[in-house]
């Protein structure tokens, strides 16, 4: 279901799963619940707001990535549970100076040049975090 | 019957592009076989871990063709992947095999490639680990996933980063003094006299994680003999058993949320290896973790049993883990000293807890080992191995 996230997300919409079993959120969609492994799941949007828990500048990339170094890769932990993985949409040199953890982020999606491996070859979507405030 | 570890070999780690992959096998595979004294008809099947040799080499279907560079042409050849575990997932299948009556005498192995292919092919290469969608997309690399881990261990054990990355430090000064004295060793006669602020003034490559905190890109590979209690005694009077094993999975690292500094799956691979064993962590006398970065080491201790979630930071700073402290840990230098030849890795680490428990590690020699344990994790906690190890 990675397309239809990516797609969603471009939209400015967060697609996520509801477990009708146990109330928790997966996000992105997985065919199971991410907490008890029900199939009983249903499609919904979430807020798309959550709270740096941890992240890391990249200065080495991999092939297929060089022209974006330096680079903010950041886990989100989404009001609604899950934790997200995405880009932290700041200058590297403010992420690396002061302590971004515990910023309230939203989250948009970016396109990007794909790389020979990645499975969407057209392109890739990045998400991104804004922080806010 | 008890399985046994009855020979060893490792090709020095390092560079080699005049080696394929089946030679750095090869070259290993011969000289476990000559340590086990026994002759090539006696190996019944090969069990061979490798990770990415398609990206490297432009090689994947590699086990036929490492029997047949042997000379075991016809047997059984499996090719394990489990990313940097690869190897060790192979051994733990191997002892199964021979637990269950399938084989008396196998061989296990693996090679990798990773200096060779280059900076930026090797850092691809080893984000195939990582969640090929999601992860992928946001250019994580394996030193991110521990850099990561690094700044939230951190926050959640409320340690000033600077404070932390000075502990962590010391994981890399240690493995580099052993991996300095190991002739096998990719960083042999190199780097044995690092200091602390070395380590933090290294070349930054995801931040917090320095150049040093890193475990090298290597070539190299190891392999070991396996055979039945029966067989062992016949070629070997006082062979290496196998006490117990564990293994457990893990999916994306977001996945696993604030868990990513408690490992669950590690947790659960070595409660698993120690129950089969019989044993508590305090009966092992030393351990071969996977080192790739500082904080690995770090996470691996607690994750293992062997300290409180938060508090082996400390330990290591204070040289509860070095070779003449409690619990030594990685006595040939790790990853970071050693180096790191993926699919090699996990045999590497049964090499050195074999010769260790032998009394044969002379240029660093656990005093008294009768029990070791290893540790091997693929990707970010998605595939762990725990192998604890004896001698009567
Ligand atoms: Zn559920």
């Amino acid at each position: 279901m990675f397309m239809e996230f990516f797609n969603s997300l471009l939209e400015g919409k967060l697609l996520g799963m509801k477990c009708k079993d146990c109330g928790s959120y997966t996000c992105p969609p997985k065919h199971t619940c991410n907490s008890c492994s029900s199939r009983n799941l249903e499609k919904t949007i979430l807020s798309g707001k959550g709270t740096v828990k941890t992240y890391t500048i990249t200065y080495v990339a991999p092939m297929g990535y060089e022209k974006e170094v330096p680079y903010v890769v950041a886990l989100v932990e989404l009001d609604e549970g899950p934790w997200i993985i995405g880009r932290l949409d700041v200058d590297p040199k403010i992420a690396e100076e002061n302590d971004l953890t515990d910023k309230r982020v939203s989250i948009f999606a970016k396109e990007m040049p794909s790389e020979m491996f990645y499975p969407m070859k057209e392109k890739r979507i990045v998400p991104y975090f804004r922080i806010e405030g | 019957m008890r399985v046994a570890v009855i020979g060893v070999g490792m090709t020095k780690f390092g560079k080699h592009p005049d080696k394929s992959l089946v030679d750095l096998f090869a070259d290993a595979f011969f000289e476990a076989l000559e340590d086990a004294n026994i002759e090539l008809k006696n190996v019944e099947a090969i069990y061979f871990g490798n990770f990415v040799g398609e990206m490297t080499d432009g090689s994947a279907n590699l086990s036929g063709f490492v029997a047949d560079e042997v000379g075991l042409k016809n047997i059984p050849a499996i090719r394990y992947e489990g990313a940097c575990a690869s190897s060790s997932v192979a051994f733990r299948e191997a002892v199964r095999a021979v637990k269950a009556g399938y084989y008396n005498c196998v061989a296990v192995g693996g090679a990798e490639k990773l200096l060779s292919a280059g900076t930026a092919i090797g850092t691809r290469a080893l984000a195939t680990a990582v969640d090929g969608v999601y992860e992928m997309t946001a250019g994580l690399t394996f030193p991110g996933v521990f850099a990561l881990a690094a700044r939230y261990y951190a926050k959640k054990y409320e340690i000033p980063l600077q404070k932390l990355r000075e502990m962590m430090a010391y994981v890399s000064v240690k493995n580099h003094k052993y991996g300095a004295v190991n002739p096998k060793a990719q960083f042999y006669g190199k780097y044995g006299d690092l200091k602390v602020e070395d380590v933090l003034n290294s070349r930054m490559i995801c931040s917090p994680l320095t150049l040093l905190d890193c475990c090298p890109m290597t070539d190299g590979g190891s392999a070991v003999i396996v055979a039945n209690e029966k067989f062992a005694k016949e070629v070997c009077g006082d062979p290496v058993y196998v006490l117990g094993t564990g293994q457990a999975s893990g999916g994306s690292l977001f996945r696993q949320g604030e868990d990513i500094i408690k490992a669950i799956p590690r947790k659960i691979a070595a409660e698993m290896a120690f129950r089969e064993a019989k044993i508590t962590p305090k009966d092992v006398d030393f351990v071969e973790v996977h080192d790739c970065f500082t904080i690995a080491e770090i996470i691996a201790l607690e994750a293992m049993g062997f300290f409180e979630y938060g508090t082996a930071c400390y330990a290591t700073a204070e040289g509860v883990t070095s070779i003449d402290g409690d619990l030594p840990v990685n006595p040939d230098g790790g990853l970071i000293g050693k180096g790191h030849p993926v699919g090699a890795t996990g045999t590497s680490q049964i090499y050195t807890a074999v010769k260790q428990l032998r009394n044969e590690f002379k240029w660093n020699q656990v005093k008294d080992a009768r029990i070791a344990m290893t540790d091997t994790l693929g990707g970010d906690f998605g595939t762990l191995v725990n192998i604890i190890l004896g001698v009567d």
